[in-house]
């Protein structure tokens, strides 16, 4: 632990720590463009230059210099001044002055910076640059006058995303950022690129010129795309969210976010249900509240308890907890959240859970992936995988050939292998510390395939205690890795059926609530009378009888579970449209109507209420599973059997997504860009 | 001055062949094997006790740099040479006759540096535009490996030592060290943040040092005739034998191996047939490639030539390439042609350089015509300044110090074209009253 002195304080600094670094302990502000906490240190924008004595008579760049033992730092001498001076005044000679007309106006490093490090007048005669365009894709714009060359953008989509799309080409003051042949990014994570930039050279396109930061509300809530819980932050305006931005989580999704999680939120507006519809001669007509809750009640009072409830992905555990004590009320406990027909053994949640964490994935040296795409499943959890392939660790995976932006040796697209993993297999995992088996929704499809990658446990060594770790702490490395935002949430509440839905099926309710669920297979319950609760006009909706307009998740308080059983809330950011009320309220409104009211009034009612039955959700952060795997029938799986993965096009999983222009586009570019380019030609 | 017996390069002028047999007449690759004999650490000491200082421009002590390697390579991380062959300085012209005729000094040089340095393997990075120079090159590596020079047993020694030649593509950065390795490794040419020193990390992570060619070809004969011999020309610090390119206005430009310390005055008379004109007529001398601040003719005619020397004259010997201007010439253009020059070569990376010479550059250009401020001039100066220090590599260095050198000098001369120029523009003004 070297000890240096900053100004003339001096602090202790951990070993390997930079000079930066050191400042930023002894709480000095030192400006800096290139430099990032995530990415590999470039130290070209020279912004962080400060004197360091013993070295050279020049001012040295912090972020790239070690702390070392007795060194003296000094970042307000004149000649640091004047330096900063300097470095500002040369990235402005060739930035244009166009800031009012600039979305990153009003949070622009390079506006911040030059406020308090610049000169404040102007020495540059000459003409400015300009720098053509660049096209990379559906989600970022770019204005490339604007760059500064700090190259945040091109290392995190060659270090964190994977793919190297975007380069600098051209030398000197030529030298231009450009994702090369002017292609759309293809990346799920490319939107990063967009908060990296500290100046406005590369924007969100969906957002561009829609509003001002300053005239945002900042609402912190959690993102239901995927199973992950990415923490965000929704600016609103008025009663539109204009975008998501991610939170600082290291636990969950450090700082990144995906592009579905950034851009769907157009999708908001759109395809809205706000009005009750009821179906009438086979078509859906405008209703009131009340003529659809009569409808309803008169439904159920005939169902005589035959009535079942199908949670959808995004749906917050509020929801399912009072739909869940509906149900109690007419006398039903058949609930599933598991849309597509999933039927694996839920009665350890431990069994189903993503032990290791999503942190803690890149810690693991063997990871074996069945019958899963991280990438598009959940991409946040992808680059944790791909942290810990850079630290050493080998990758294997049983299923069909896709690019995980990282090498994986693929031992074939068939489950049978879980019985009869190759020796290569076999001795990494014999030789790794931290081995993990990512189980996907793909394989949990396939009879027996649970049963097979719980029999993994025990040879394959997953499960250790602290004191064969000896680092203190125990290792779990068997993970199920779910898609849903709604799935660990709804299993806990018991949203679940030993079957699936196909129980629930084969019970043929008279009576199915679909709660926002629109992945179902509504052929199967066609002697049901559906009443759909939900925000979009999707799959659900057009099969349903009875449509009740819910809110999405921007629009209502909630608890999520991610699928490494942590337990987030998410606030409202704005109200939900029209008639659309928060699907709890509904739900407590239609129990008035059936006479057997719910036990809550409002919300904190209603959450009590949640707390008192499932404690778990009182608390944020992880909740503790005990692992006591079922010991299932390892049936044995037929040679050749197939994985299909859960998801055929990772911008259009949910009707959210679905609904937005962006998507929408960033999937024919993207998923079908090859497709659509053939087409054309 | 320098007798013939006391040459390295004796075929410097190309008057005999290029390849092995002519070589090893003049005394190359002779008993190499009895030099390696004597160790490695005696080879360092040998070149420590030279005195010879890095011939790239920087003049770093060579033995000492060599010292730097690690004793005993880990496994699985061996040590490297990096030989700079990318000479692409204005005025430099040493490296291209050293491979054109006098090849296997380099390479028996490498041989004995890489042992020296117990480097695995040697890189000779060799500028793009040497397209003969390279070819040469590589036929002479060929001969060698046929003679048993190289590869595996080199020279009967017992070491193992592969040596390969890499074509550059053109680009003046890639003669930064950390650039070059950078580009070796089939990226694009940016020079690397230092610290990790190539020592510690360079090639593909590995130990490395990066030598100039002159400073490893003259190993060889350093080793045969020894230190002492070697230290026994030039001045103290600044000892040895160089070669210096002598360009522009002189009777007779050449490219000559001296002592070093040899007055400007008799190295001009003796070996370039004395200033076009006569000594009168010299207006500057840039003695260094054009990276280092030229030098009025009043301070440089009596200056001893070496690092030391002119660095007192505020400049620097550099690659020793010396170009003399004359009074015919346009001291302001010439400079302003050295800053486009920079401004063209600089790769981008950081902020300073590649903003800063395009400035310069700008500038320049417009008081070559006197169409700018007096108080342009000090803003000129002031960018200089921002500039020099506060790069990743020297090329920002290199960009500011001509210009510096200039205004230092011929600030009045500047200033008359400033002033001109207004000058002309009065009547016209006085003509619209």
């Amino acid at each position: 632990m070297p000890k240096v002195k900053v100004d003339g304080v001096e602090i202790e600094v951990p070993q390997g720590a930079t000079v930066l670094q050191a400042c930023e302990m002894a709480g000095k502000e030192i400006p800096r463009f290139c430099y990032h906490e995530r990415l590999a240190i470039a130290g070209n924008c020279r912004m962080c230059l400060v004197e360091v004595k013993p070295g050279p008579p020049k001012p040295q760049a912090s972020c790239a210099l070690p702390a070392t033992e007795g060194q003296e730092i000094f970042t307000t001498t004149p000649a640091v001044k004047k330096a900063r001076e300097g470095v500002m005044e040369f990235l402005l000679i060739n930035h244009p002055l166009d800031c009012p007309i600039c979305d990153q106006g009003g949070e622009c490093d390079l506006q911040d910076q030059a406020m308090a490090y610049g000169r404040g007048h102007n020495r540059y005669d000459e003409n400015k640059r300009a720098v053509t365009e660049k096209y990379m894709g559906p989600v970022v714009k770019t204005v490339m006058t604007r760059c500064i060359h700090c190259t945040r953008c091109v290392r995190f989509v060659q270090q964190v995303a994977g793919v190297e799309e975007i380069g600098a080409i051209n030398r000197g003051e030529n030298m231009e950022i450009t994702s090369y042949l002017e292609q759309a990014l293809t990346s799920e994570l490319s939107g990063n690129v967009v908060d990296l930039c500290p100046v406005g050279a590369l924007l969100s396109k969906p957002y561009s010129f829609e509003a001002r930061p300053w005239e945002l509300r900042k609402v912190p809530a959690i993102d239901v795309m995927d199973g992950v819980g990415t923490n965000i932050r929704l600016d609103a305006r008025q009663r539109e969210v204009m975008r998501a931005l991610p939170r600082l989580n290291e636990d969950v999704n450090e700082e990144w976010a995906h592009d579905k999680t950034r851009h769907c939120v157009d999708g908001l507006l759109r395809n809205r249900l706000d009005r009750p519809w009821l179906r009438e001669g086979g078509k859906l007509r405008q209703a009131g509240w009340d003529e659809a809750f009569a409808r309803i009640a008169e439904v159920a009072r005939g169902a005589q308890g035959k009535v079942a409830a199908v949670a959808g992905d995004l749906l917050d555990v509020e929801t399912m907890f009072a739909a869940k004590k509906l149900l109690a009320s007419l006398g039903s406990g058949r609930l599933e959240g598991r849309q597509t027909g999933l039927d694996y053994d839920f009665a350890n949640l431990a069994a189903v859970n993503f032990n290791t964490g999503i942190a803690g994935v890149e810690t693991a040296d063997a990871i074996l992936l069945v019958g899963t795409n991280p990438r598009w499943e959940a991409p946040l959890v992808n680059t944790r995988i791909r942290k810990a392939v850079k630290a050493g660790a080998r990758i294997f995976a049983i299923g069909p050939e896709v690019d995980l932006s990282y090498p994986v040796e693929r031992l074939g697209d068939d489950l049978s292998l879980l019985g009869n993993l190759p020796q290569a297999v076999r001795d990494a995992f014999a030789g790794a510390a931290r081995p993990a088996v990512i189980v996907g929704a793909g394989a949990l499809k396939v009879p027996g395939a649970q049963a097979a990658t719980l029999a993994l446990v025990g040879p394959l060594g997953l499960v250790r205690d602290a004191a064969s770790t000896g680092t203190g702490q125990g290792w779990n490395g068997y993970n199920v890795l779910h898609t849903a935002a709604s799935r660990m949430g709804g299993l806990m509440l018991g949203f679940a059926q030993p079957g699936g839905i196909g129980t629930i099926a084969e019970a043929a309710p008279k009576l199915l609530f679909l709660l926002g669920a629109d992945e179902v297979d509504l052929d199967r319950f066609a002697g049901s009378f559906k009443v759909y609760v939900g925000h979009h006009g999707d799959r659900g909706a057009a099969g349903a009888d009875i449509v009740l307009p819910g809110a999405a998740y921007s629009e209502k308080h909630g608890i999520y579970v991610n699928l490494e059983g942590r337990v987030q809330y998410s606030e409202r950011a704005v109200d939900p449209p029209g008639d659309a009320r928060e699907d709890w309220a509904i739900l407590r409104a239609l129990s008035d109507v059936l006479g057997k009211p719910l036990p809550f009034d409002n919300f904190h009612q209603l959450r009590d209420a949640l707390f008192r039955d499932h404690p778990a959700f009182a608390q944020p952060g992880l909740v503790a599973f005990d692992w006591s795997p079922p010991s299932l029938d390892a049936g044995a799986i037929p040679k050749g059997t197939g994985i299909t993965y859960p998801i055929a096009d990772f911008y259009l999983t949910n009707p959210i997504a679905r609904s937005s222009p962006t998507m929408q586009r960033c999937s024919a570019e993207i998923v079908h860009g090859r497709d659509f380019a053939e087409a054309a030609e | 001055m320098l007798e013939d017996k006391d040459r390295i390069f004796t075929n410097v002028y190309g008057f005999q062949p290029w390849n092995l047999k002519a070589a090893q007449a003049r005394g190359d690759w002779d008993d190499t094997r009895a030099l390696m004999a004597r160790g490695q650490d005696a080879i360092i000491d040998e070149v420590k006790a030279s005195g010879l200082r890095g011939r790239g421009g920087a003049g770093f002590p060579t033995g000492m740099k060599w010292s730097f390697m690690p004793k005993e390579p880990t496994p699985g991380r061996p040590n490297f040479l990096v030989i700079n062959a990318d000479e692409s300085e204005p005025g430099s012209c040493k490296d291209r006759e050293i491979i054109r005729h006098d090849p296997h000094k380099l390479i028996e040089g490498a041989l004995l540096a890489g042992y020296a340095m117990r480097a695995r393997a040697g890189y000779i990075y060799i500028r793009g535009e040497f397209i003969r120079e390279a070819e040469t090159l590589f036929a002479a590596v060929q001969e060698a490996y046929d003679a048993g020079l190289l590869g595996k047993n080199a020279a009967g020694s017992g070491y193992d030592f592969d040596l390969f030649v890499h074509r550059g593509a053109g680009a003046y950065i890639c003669g930064e060290e950390t650039a070059m390795l950078e580009s070796l490794e089939g990226k694009k040419g940016m020079p690397r943040l230092k610290p990790p020193f190539p020592a510690g990390a360079g090639l593909y992570g590995c130990p490395t040092t990066v030598n100039n060619v002159e400073s490893i070809a003259v190993v060889p004969t350093i080793l045969r005739r020894g230190g002492a011999w070697f230290a026994g020309f030039g001045r103290e610090k600044n000892e040895g034998t160089k070669l210096f390119q002598i360009s522009g206005h002189v009777n007779r430009p050449c490219v000559v191996e001296e002592a070093m310390s040899i007055p400007f005055r008799e190295l001009i008379d003796r070996h370039a047939g004395g200033i076009r004109g006569g000594w009168d007529n010299l207006l500057a001398v840039i003695p260094g490639g054009s990276s280092v601040p030229l030098v009025p003719a009043e301070q440089i005619m009596d200056a001893p030539m070496d690092f030391d020397g002119l660095r007192e004259l505020g400049s620097g010997l550099g690659t020793a390439a010396v170009i003399v201007m004359d009074k015919s010439t346009d001291i302001v253009k010439a400079i302003a042609r050295i800053s486009y020059f920079y401004k063209h070569e600089s790769c981008g990376q950081c902020t300073p350089c590649r903003e800063g010479t395009g400035w310069m550059w700008r500038v320049m250009e417009r008081l070559v015509k006197g169409n700018a401020e007096i108080h342009e001039i000090d803003t000129l100066y002031d960018v200089t300044k921002q500039v020099e220090g506060h790069t990743i590599c020297a090329l920002g260095d290199a960009a500011a110090w001509p210009i510096q050198g200039l205004i230092r000098h011929y600030r009045p001369e500047i200033e008359r074209r400033i002033n001109e120029r207004r000058g002309e523009g009065e009547p016209i003004l006085q003509a619209a009253e």
